[in-house]
């Protein structure tokens, strides 16, 4: 994979920067995107948080990869959250490999890529970052941060460490720690990303371990009734079973499919990096087993979002969110949107869902704006 | 807006917190918040009036109230409300003591069984007694527990509950409920409103 950094904007973040585990980086790159334009009142930013294979390119086309931003049924001119209306930003995070400080970056002191000598970054290195992306905008309070799975674990370290920085908050399909399961399943797929024994190697990529990982966690983001209407037990392109090991069921090429497509745009050790973060990320540790100390002194209001079908984030822990906010008084609101389609459902078409997202921020801004007026 | 729910807003003060129970549109809430200065919480179990309660920006929670009570701290409400639904419970008496618990005062409104139309459609029909505020027949009612307003009364006397106003609605008519007016009120109201902690 060959990321070109000219079709980008690119901070570079040239103050110094304490990581969780002990390393301090500076000078780093952070690559970004912006969508619609910023108010005279810088009143109507949105920070968008994207997933663990997410990047910076949320909607229209993504210009490395030439394919549709992953957000693009949410994010738009018209959209749920309207580019006609708001200023949405969104950056790659800190150990991806789309333009941000990465394994993926060489190393100017031994001038080779970083790899696995990279520091492991938590989401909190990831949120902290993107600090420095907003100073650098001359935004002070954002009108939103919104973000589902990994994306809306930034929402919950953001509004954690910044309580005034934003007027709303919109976590989506997440939790506030990574259960056993998660780790696990986050552990499957780095395993086999190292079971590859291109993975040491300097001049390849362990394309087939990425490919597995990939096919892995393709099956955690959907459910499984989803997965039996979509597929059931239909056979790819023939009338009989081949009695061999070829993707007989279309299940099977799909899976395939996925893993194949997600190794030309996704580097192998931010894969690591990253599901590292996100096993790591334990809000209520921060808060020595309190996880509604974490939210003490927000400012923001809150919708948390879960879907019915979601059984790698499932409706109980977004709904452990919801209680901890709610013990400390905050303003909350809590809907599980009902879908078929798993975890995935927030990436997806579910109108629903992307009405709420929608309704909420706007009522939101409204109220701001009525505010000033007053 | 109904008139219980003006009665409500009328026993609130202003610039207070408030938590409705099975708040459905959010049309109290609202109103609270507008002209009251409330800083309001809602509980409903129906998606699709959660999701019309945060289109309005009302901080509304989706869940069932024999279930999700537990996780409101002790008094973190100046008022709780509870329009109509206690009868609808599996255990009633356990959400009453959530409410106390949660709310320093607790506002509680029943459906009177008392009511003389609903005396009347059971001694001459024989039937389940079906009136406009209770329009169910007994297989798909979701009202499990009706009481009258002298059963609610006596229920706040035995488990030490202080009643610290009761009004009865009939036809839109508000008056307060009185020990001297109480069999009367207990015939000729059709709702009870309850301020007791």
């Amino acid at each position: 994979m060959n990321t070109g950094t000219k079709n980008m904007k690119r901070l570079i973040i040239d103050q110094s920067m304490e990581l969780d585990c002990g390393n301090t980086i500076k000078d780093f790159p952070l690559a970004y995107e912006t969508y619609g334009k910023l108010n005279q009142n810088k009143n109507n930013a949105i920070l968008v948080f994207h997933a663990l294979t997410g990047d910076q390119f949320v909607t229209n086309i993504n210009p490395i990869t030439k394919r549709e931003g992953w957000w693009k049924h949410a994010v738009g001119p018209g959209k749920a959250i309207d580019t006609n209306k708001y200023f949405v930003i969104c950056a790659n995070v800190l150990g991806g490999c789309m333009g941000s400080f990465g394994p993926k970056e060489i190393n100017p002191q031994t001038n080779k890529i970083f790899g696995t000598t990279f520091p492991v970054i938590t989401i909190k290195d990831i949120v902290k970052a993107q600090s420095y992306l907003l100073q650098h905008l001359g935004i002070k309070k954002l009108l939103a941060v919104v973000g589902g799975s990994m994306g809306g674990m930034q929402v919950l370290q953001f509004t954690s460490l910044y309580p005034d920085k934003a007027h709303c908050a919109v976590p989506i399909a997440c939790s506030s720690s990574h259960s056993a399961q998660n780790i696990a399943l986050n552990e499957l797929g780095r395993q086999a990303i190292m079971a590859d024994p291109n993975w040491k190697k300097e001049s390849a990529s362990p394309d087939k371990g990425l490919a597995v990982a990939r096919m892995a966690a393709h099956i955690t983001y959907l459910s499984k009734q989803g997965l039996q209407e979509k597929f059931g037990r239909k056979l790819q392109d023939k009338g009989s079973l081949k009695f061999s090991f070829d993707a007989d069921f279309q299940i099977e090429s799909y899976l395939r499919y996925q893993g194949a497509n997600f190794v030309d745009r996704f580097d192998a050790n931010s894969y690591l990096y990253i599901t590292r973060a996100m096993d790591y990320f334990d809000l209520e540790k921060q808060f020595n087993g309190n996880l509604s100390l974490a939210f003490k002194n927000t400012k923001s209001k809150f919708c948390v979002i879960s879907f019915s079908s979601d059984w790698l984030y499932p409706t109980s822990e977004n709904k452990e969110i919801v209680i901890a906010l709610n013990a400390c008084g905050a303003n909350v609101g809590f809907v599980e949107i009902n879908s078929d389609k798993g975890h995935d459902s927030f990436l997806l078409d579910v109108p629903d869902f992307l009405k709420t997202l929608s309704e909420f921020i706007n009522s939101t801004y409204e109220q701001i704006n009525n505010e000033k007026r007053i | 807006m109904k008139k219980e729910f003006k009665v409500i807003s009328q026993i609130i003060q202003n610039n207070k917190r408030v938590l409705d129970i099975g708040c459905g549109d959010g049309t109290l809430m609202e109103y609270l918040k507008i002209n009251q200065q409330i800083d309001v919480r809602g509980l409903e179990p129906k998606k699709n009036l959660v999701q019309k309660c945060i289109a309005k920006g009302l901080p509304v929670i989706e869940g069932d109230a024999e279930k999700e009570l537990i996780q409101f701290p002790a008094k973190s409400f100046d008022y709780v409300v509870l329009s109509q639904t206690l009868q609808a419970f599996l255990y009633p008496e356990e959400v009453l003591n959530q409410l106390l618990r949660i709310g320093k005062q607790t506002i509680v409104s029943i459906p009177n069984f008392g009511y003389w139309k609903i005396r009347l459609h059971l001694l001459f029909k024989g039937t389940m007694p079906i009136t406009k505020n209770i329009p169910y027949e007994w297989h798909n009612t979701p009202n499990l527990h009706m009481c009258t307003i002298q059963d609610f009364v006596n229920f706040c006397e035995k488990k030490n509950i202080k009643i610290d106003k009761s009004m009865c609605l009939t036809h839109e008519k508000i008056s307060e409920i009185t020990n001297l007016n109480m069999k009367y009120k207990n015939i000729f109201s059709q709702l009870g409103i309850f301020l007791i902690q």
